[in-house]
């Protein structure tokens, strides 16, 4: 472990900072395992706390800004507090969607749950499962700082846009072969939708995680001023 | 970049009877731009500021080792003359220092009278002092004591006397650090203004003023040059550990 802040307020609020991310990424890793499992067990119980679980995630949000903010103007952070700092500005947003695209998925719930069962296609566990492994790899690359770990969660964003390709074409074909699919297989579409949102919002935290560690933006090749 | 480097140090040391007070220091500078020197109390920078003009010697059992060019010439060559250096290199210190006993205008006019030019003293003085960003406030009391002036106009007042000689070097020593933030922000815009025709290298303790006003960081630590750097990749992504540790104001 490396040397602490002299100054143990300021490492008392990076250490705050920490804990507050952390915990909105526990929160939403939950919200995404059972915005799942509400629509699979078509159990809208389950889809209702997960709706009530974003309004943590949304309070999360605001908290961690206000005290990047602090800390912006207070502690003038350099070098990797400043990278730090900058991540969990940016990283936050993306957490907080990660939050709003798990309950989009349990607003499919009770609709799914009103037509007849339709085989589920078998991309959205696998996709939903991936997306999951990937949030938590990523928020591993967060604690430990490894850049490594997190440019591994960028390898897996397109096995689930190709799932998301499969679904989508899948629905299709049952949509065409029996119109009364037609609204749960639109149901399944928007769901696959999302879990493959959801996999862009952790590649970009894991793309920032690597900034973080690094220093250096992995982000739009090509882009950057010389 | 030794070819195209304003100052040129190379394995540079120095120190005081049997203290060493930086080892092996080399570094360049480049020309028309601002170089800031950080590190805690004691880790040489001043020392190192210092061996630039040959203020260093002065002190009592000083020695240093090692070269220092400045536009090409070896400023400890052999026959190289301290007080011509002196004025290729001028000075600017923590505590402004005007003359105390002479005017505005003269305090600006001493370096000119001294190196024998007296023709257009007006003129130079003028342009000394507008470059110093002072003008405006004292054209019309040019007679009156430099001590009636605030520090902060004081301070511009010594960068005024410091480019009147035209330096090719301005060497600060902690420039702005008895200064408030209004006078001490002047003193950083006109670092920003001075460097497009100027070499300009600062000491300075405040981490924040370095990242604001320089365009390449050196940190010293215990007299070792430890890293030097672009400022904006020094200060947000060090590439050496002790940086890091000191630069985010962890000390062990």
């Amino acid at each position: 472990m490396s040397l602490q802040h002299t100054d143990r307020e300021y490492e008392a609020d990076l250490r705050q900072l920490r804990e507050k991310l952390l915990l909105m990424g526990g929160q939403v890793e939950e919200m995404i395992r059972d915005a799942v499992r509400s629509m699979l067990e078509r159990d809208e119980r389950l889809a209702a706390q997960v709706a009530e679980r974003d309004k943590l995630v949304n309070r999360g949000e605001v908290e961690v800004d206000e005290l990047c903010l602090r800390i912006l103007a207070l502690r003038q952070p350099t070098a990797s507090d400043l990278r730090f700092v900058t991540f969990a500005l940016k990283a936050v947003t993306d957490v907080e969607r990660i939050g709003d695209l798990a309950v989009n998925i349990t607003d499919r719930v009770a609709e799914l749950s009103r037509e007849p069962p339709l085989p589920l296609p078998p991309e959205l566990p696998r996709m939903a499962e991936a997306v999951q492994r990937m949030l938590r790899q990523a928020l591993d690359a967060f604690v430990r700082g490894d850049a490594d770990a997190a440019a591994e969660v960028l390898r897996q964003d397109q096995g689930v846009d190709d799932l998301y390709r499969e679904a989508f074409q899948r629905a299709l074909g049952l949509m065409r072969s029996n119109p009364d699919a037609v609204p749960s297989a639109t149901g399944q579409l928007f769901v696959a939708k999302h879990l493959e949102r959801l996999a862009d919002h952790v590649t970009n935290v894991a793309e920032m995680v690597i900034f973080m560690a690094r220093g250096t933006d992995v982000r739009h090749p090509g882009s950057r001023t010389p | 970049m030794s070819g195209q480097a304003a100052i040129s140090i190379g394995a540079l040391s120095a120190g005081f009877g049997r203290t060493t007070a930086i080892r092996g220091v080399t570094l360049d500078v480049p020309p028309r731009s601002v170089t800031a020197i950080i590190g805690p109390s004691g880790c040489g920078k001043s020392t190192l500021l210092r061996c630039l003009n040959r203020m260093h010697e002065l002190g009592e059992g000083a020695w240093a080792s090692g070269s220092v060019r400045i536009g090409g010439a070896d400023v400890y060559a052999p026959g190289e003359d301290p007080v011509e250096l002196r004025r290729r290199v001028g000075m600017v210190f923590q505590r402004p220092n005007p003359f105390p006993t002479l005017s505005i205008f003269d305090n600006v006019a001493a370096g000119p009278r001294l190196t024998g030019r007296r023709a257009d003293l007006e003129t130079v003085v003028e342009g000394s002092l507008r470059r110093a960003a002072l003008w405006d406030e004292v054209k019309d009391r040019l007679r009156a004591s430099a001590l009636a002036l605030s520090g902060g106009q004081q301070q511009r007042l010594c960068i005024a006397r410091a480019l009147a000689v035209d330096p090719q070097v301005l060497l600060m020593d902690e420039p702005a650090s008895a200064l408030d933030p209004i006078a001490t922000a002047r003193i950083e815009e006109l670092l920003h203004e001075l460097r497009a025709d100027l070499t300009v290298v600062v000491v300075t303790h405040s981490m924040q003023q370095a990242a604001r006003i320089s365009d390449q960081t050196a940190f010293l630590y215990m007299g070792e040059l430890v890293e030097y750097a672009p400022t904006q990749a020094l200060f947000t992504n060090p590439r050496v550990r002790r940086t890091e540790d000191y630069i985010t104001g962890k000390f062990g």
